[in-house]
């Protein structure tokens, strides 16, 4: 400490973080010191802070190794905490705790979204008692996200580590962009694993962001470099209200991007020919406008935010390029989470169908298929945002019914001339009805039966049959589908619906 | 070398490259059939297959060995 305390040397002694040595050490990992980060994330840089001069006195804790206060991006006022890695490695103590908690109660009162820019090595435990169990302990940390959930958007971007409880940061949060290399989620290090339970592991392979984006699902986009997680943070807050009780806000409108082939072209005639569902999303959002969501994580499923005519919409849609765009357990887990976000924040729901259905099979049956996919449907059902469905091709069995089916209240659901809508395809539909005659049958009349029976099967499954009996509300030239769908998009904005009356509904897990 | 695994249970429907053969990332090697889907499988890299582990025909599990590339 300084003999003469001056406020002025005092604040540029704190803004300058922990020691030179820890700084260096930043700069070797790829890492920025926490105001450069800031002054990427806000517009101009952070406004104004509460609580610099926590812990001043105690001379090697400046700012007690948090950053809380307010800036604005895009012009929009928003929070924001930020761990200081320079600082005993953003470790937590008695007032970094504090600090959170308050800036998570102002954004709570100014209904604005929170930011949080995580890089930290987790609770001091010198300071325990005073940070750890108490009810202003980091557990309110945790207990204020569940409560701002839904209610302001909340964003984390990983820097560094989170580790321990320090874990659950990033799980309540929205989203959790990670930087590849340096950001990593885990609850026992690598040197505790091996203490503890004798598993020798890097921490990479066991907590990297690689991994949490890939296989774990805990991550939801995977950077590059801090600059690239920022400028995706930035672009993501402007699909999003300020909160809840307001709508999105629509921008410029633009054309969707050239693309080389018509709509009609891409989309193949046999249902069980794979194609690539981006080409079509493509051909219906705004250019330039996709920001997807868990890009790497079940890519069997795609989503993301995006715009039309302007306008801020989610997009749910199988990819059959990938698994044949089945529904497994993950990328059901990752669609429930997804519509939940967009239901939050008023964001109309678009459903891109072409579904074989559910997975089948011990495997996936002992990962718990059933409940993972309940998850899925729960979140469908309960959102009340503009829903509509698109049925490109196949929609099979409980594929039609997580996919926003008839059934789900969609405001619309509308068929391409391409859609096949059955409890199963005519190959498995005809074998299951027709498995015992066909075995009797001589082995030179079995293709001719078959053939004939699905012939029958298809006609009786024809998408004008099913729009002669209301079950699907259009049918539509795949060319015509984006002009379809952004005036839909406009007539339904003024929708308000309650789902229903209760405390809350027993969410299966 | 790399081992291209199955991305889902399925049966091998069509090997489409054989051994000694060059490959480019993003190739399909092999299409499986599941849930009555072909499911294409393409290379993660270049490279010249090694060898080839699954035949036409055989169930595969989710992450089995269909081909080595080198």
């Amino acid at each position: 400490m300084n003999d003469v305390i001056t406020t002025k040397n005092l604040k540029e002694e704190i803004l300058k973080g922990g020691h030179p040595k820890y700084h260096e050490k930043n700069k070797e990992q790829g890492k920025l010191f926490v105001r450069e980060r800031l002054k990427l994330l806000f517009d101009d840089n952070i406004e104004f802070e509460d609580g610099l001069y926590a812990n001043c006195l105690a001379g090697d804790l400046p700012a007690d190794g948090v950053v809380t206060g307010i800036g604005k991006i895009h012009g929009r006022t928003v929070c924001v905490m930020a761990n200081d890695s320079t600082v005993k490695a953003g470790s937590w103590g008695k007032r970094t705790v504090e600090k959170i908690i308050r800036i998570q109660e102002t954004a709570d009162k100014l209904n604005c979204p929170l930011f949080y820019l995580v890089d930290s090595a987790g609770a001091r435990i010198t300071d325990q008692i005073e940070m750890f169990p108490g009810r202003r302990g980091a557990g309110r940390i945790f207990y204020n996200q569940v409560k701002l959930s839904g209610k302001i958007p909340q964003i984390c971007i990983l820097f560094g580590p989170s580790a321990a409880g320090g874990a659950y940061i990033p799980a309540f949060c929205d989203i959790v962009i990670m930087v590849e290399g340096n950001a990593s989620m885990y609850l026992g290090s690598p040197r505790m694993a091996e203490m503890v339970i004798g598993e020798k592991v890097d921490l990479e392979t066991m907590g990297g962001a690689k991994m949490h984006c890939t296989i774990s699902g805990c991550g939801d986009v995977l950077a590059k470099t801090e600059e690239e997680a920022i400028r995706y943070a930035r672009n993501y807050i402007r699909y999003f209200p300020n909160n809840y009780r307001e709508k999105p806000k629509a921008e410029a409108p633009k054309p969707p991007a050239n693309f080389k082939k018509e709509i009609d072209e891409l989309i193949p005639k046999n249902q069980n020919t794979p194609f690539n569902m981006y080409d079509l999303i493509d051909c219906m959002i705004d250019e330039d406008s996709f920001c997807e969501i868990k890009k790497l994580f079940a890519p069997e499923i795609i989503t993301g935010l995006a715009r039309m005519d302007g306008q801020p919409v989610g997009i749910i849609a199988n990819q059959p390029r990938v698994k044949g765009g089945v529904l497994f357990h993950d990328s059901a887990d990752k669609a429930a989470k997804f519509i939940s976000l967009c239901d939050a924040f008023n964001i109309p729901l678009i459903f891109f169908a072409d579904v074989p259905g559910f997975m089948i099979g011990t495997q996936v049956e002992k990962a718990g298929i059933i409940r993972h996919g309940a998850k899925m449907i729960f979140a469908m059902s309960e959102a009340t945002v503009p829903k509509i469905t698109v049925i490109v091709r196949k929609a099979y069995g409980a594929g039609l019914y997580a996919m926003a089916g008839p059934a789900f209240e969609p405001d619309c659901c509308i068929a391409l001339t391409t859609a096949q809508i059955a409890v199963m395809g005519p190959e498995a539909a005809v074998n299951a009805v027709y498995a015992n005659k066909i075995a009797q049958l001589p082995k030179v009349e079995q293709a001719a039966f078959i053939n004939q029976k699905r012939e029958e099967y298809r006609e009786e499954i024809d998408i004008y049959r099913l729009a002669s009996e209301l079950v699907v509300d259009d049918v539509i030239e795949p060319n015509e589908l984006r002009s379809a769908l952004i005036s839909r998009l406009h007539a339904y904005m003024s929708k308000y619906q309650v789902f229903t009356e209760r405390k809350h509904g027993v969410s299966p897990v | 070398m790399t081992k291209i695994k199955a991305s889902m249970a399925g049966t091998v429907w069509k090997i489409v490259v054989s051994e000694g053969e060059e490959v480019k990332a993003g190739q399909d090697v092999v299409i499986l059939e599941s849930m009555k889907m072909e499911i294409p499988i393409s290379a993660e890299s270049d490279g010249v297959v090694k060898r080839i582990i699954v035949q036409e025909g055989m169930f595969v599990n989710e992450e089995d060995d269909l081909l080595e590339i080198e």
